[in-house]
């Protein structure tokens, strides 16, 4: 598997060949989605993308760890993560995909 | 929020732009990141957060209902890891 990774870049390419916008305009519409999505995650809420997956904010209680080097107790305090679950048609494409 | 809510948002924030096209540069985006995880490829979108495959090595499961043991093949599943901009911004830093 020959691996390569997409950045901005590539995906202002792909909208600038599938709509007649220049460059520097399909850059700002890649930033632009990212931009809202996250907008509305940092809100609490739910982003879903049909056939594409759903991110969510899962709230984390505080909780005592470890620090693994020192084995000294620290505190970890009470944290937003966020998470996102698969569609199962990219489950689908990724395992297909990528079977050999 | 949704993907049509997504879409109205942008179409009504760039009046300039045909609404179908800011429906087709959204579309666009979550298939080409689809496709390139579906190609064994990773999508990094700093500050954002990054797609990746990861492989599940084949293993032993068994049917919960009979108690059966069934060979199940590996597989790859979609990962994504959150950036560190979004994650501090999730947490009120920046």
């Amino acid at each position: 598997m020959s691996e390569k990774t997409l950045t901005r870049m590539d995906l202002t390419e792909s909208v600038f060949r599938e709509v007649g916008l220049s460059r520097n305009d399909s850059a700002q519409l890649v930033e632009t989605v990212l931009q809202y999505m996250s907008d509305a995650l940092v809100r609490g809420e739910q982003v879903k993308i049909s056939s594409f997956g759903t991110f969510s904010v899962r709230e984390k209680a505080a909780r005592m760890g470890r620090n693994p080097k020192t084995g000294k107790e620290v505190p970890i305090n009470p944290r937003r993560v966020l998470t996102f679950r698969p569609s199962h048609l990219m489950k689908e494409r990724v395992a297909e995909g990528n079977k050999r | 929020m949704i993907r049509s809510e997504l879409i109205q948002k942008i179409a009504d924030e760039n009046p300039h732009l045909y609404q179908r096209d800011v429906e087709r540069i959204v579309n666009t985006i979550f298939e080409e990141i689809t496709e390139a995880m579906a190609n064994g490829n990773r999508v990094e979108l700093r500050g954002f957060g990054a797609f990746s495959v990861k492989k599940r090595d084949a293993r032993v499961g068994r049917n919960p209902r009979t108690g059966e043991a069934v060979q199940v093949e590996e597989k790859h599943v979609p990962f994504f890891k959150t950036g560190k901009l979004l994650r501090d911004r999730l947490n009120g830093k920046s």
